[in-house]
């Protein structure tokens, strides 16, 4: 088992460096503490980048449980993550300084 | 109110518990409470200017500085403490035999408490500057202070009380096996740092992502409270991938092998000694 996990670790820095170069880019944008678009469709079993625009003043920290991301995103600027591969379905995803209006989901398909 | 004692509570119980630990580790140590308030007043300041500094530190790095500053501190840590634990794998016989005379007016050894106390000031360092922004954040979006105030307040609070009762458990354990528990809680506190340090270098591309190897989340939340006090204490994550799995058994193993090689030749040592430094 723990082999295994060395030898397709290293299989995976290998191919994650070769695929890093075509990464699709998604955009998303925060406004008045909500997510533009609040829904948001990447493709299944793909490794992407989420650019995440926040145009408030104050910080917000991007995070989603469902596919384990956190970044503080200060205002007025942007950032980068990068999300997946994931299965096939919907992955939410929220502001922590804000989780009452910033909700969003991540419709994989 | 009420959501923002939530916010910094998780933030607080992180370094509350990582500072219990150290107290606990720290039993009998001369002027131990200056050096881990030192550590504490070192990390808030840090904390700020981290949070003054957010933007500049998110944008380095072609935008992945935030990842990289975190696993950097996180990396930092888990030197600490394995650096802490292999030192006193190697000084066990004279603990154990330093403890029986606790109380006795002596202060115990030269335990390097700068390690230790350097944990402690980047754990705060760490969760300091979130709860910074956070506050910053709402205190600009106009909300009353009394209500942020009061929310951080109790926030603050219910991390230290959760702390606090860690911190008396750990107390009654018989003198004789404290430091192989905090030496065991120590062990996992790294490897669980270590393993958080993978989950950033994943998120910005250093590392390469997986999908995860299990989905426990409908069976311990990491998010619950008592998922985040398994994921502090031992490492616990409901959804890790094999790089973080990884980074887990490696730094387990590798710290347990250091404190191995540390300890002094068995004919130099007691039975005691043994059993302490098995931690």
């Amino acid at each position: 088992m723990f082999r295994s996990i060395v030898v397709s670790g290293l299989a995976c820095i290998v191919l994650s460096n070769v695929a890093q170069a075509q990464t699709q880019v998604f955009e998303l944008s925060i406004q008045d503490h909500t997510f533009e678009p609040a829904e948001l469709t990447i493709p299944a079993d793909t490794k992407v980048k989420l650019k995440v625009m926040n145009q408030d003043k104050t910080a917000e920290e991007f995070e989603s449980y469902d596919f384990n991301r956190e970044k503080i995103i200060p205002g007025n600027s942007e950032a980068m993550i990068f999300v997946g591969p994931l299965k096939a379905g919907e992955y939410k995803f929220f502001g922590e300084f804000n989780p009452k209006t910033a909700q969003g989901v991540l419709k994989v398909e | 109110m009420f959501s923002s004692a939530i916010i910094v509570f998780r933030e607080v119980l992180e370094a509350a518990l990582v500072i219990t630990i150290v107290m606990a580790a720290t039993q009998g140590v001369a002027r131990r409470m200056y050096w881990i308030f030192g550590g504490v007043v070192a990390g808030i300041m840090g904390a700020s200017i981290v949070a003054a500094l957010a933007e500049q530190i998110s944008m380095a790095f072609e935008g992945a500085g935030q990842e990289l500053f975190n696993a950097l501190v996180l990396m930092s840590a888990v030197i600490m403490l394995a650096w802490h634990n292999i030192w006193m794998s190697h000084h066990a016989k004279e603990l154990v035999g330093h403890l029986k005379s606790l109380g006795s007016g002596v202060s115990r050894g030269e335990l390097p408490m700068y390690f230790l106390c350097t944990a402690v000031g980047l754990a705060v360092l760490r969760e300091g500057s979130e709860v910074v922004l956070f506050i910053y954040g709402i205190v600009a979006s106009g909300a009353g202070l009394v209500s942020i105030i009061s929310g951080s307040a109790l926030g603050l609070a219910a991390g230290s009380l959760v702390g606090l009762l860690l911190y008396k458990g750990l107390l009654k354990i018989n003198p004789k096996q404290l430091f192989t528990v905090t030496g065991w809680l120590i062990l996992l506190l790294a490897s669980g740092m270590a393993a958080s340090c993978a989950g950033y270098l994943i998120q910005a591309g250093y590392l390469p992502s997986q999908q995860p190897l299990w989905d426990s989340s409908n069976i311990i939340s990491q998010h619950s409270i008592f998922g985040q006090l398994l994921h502090v204490l031992i490492g616990y994550q409901d959804r890790p991938t094999a790089v973080q799995l990884l980074f887990y058994v490696g730094t387990f193993g590798a710290i347990a092998i250091g404190m191995r090689l540390a300890r002094p030749s068995p004919n130099k040592t007691n039975r005691q000694a043994n059993t302490l430094s098995q931690a």
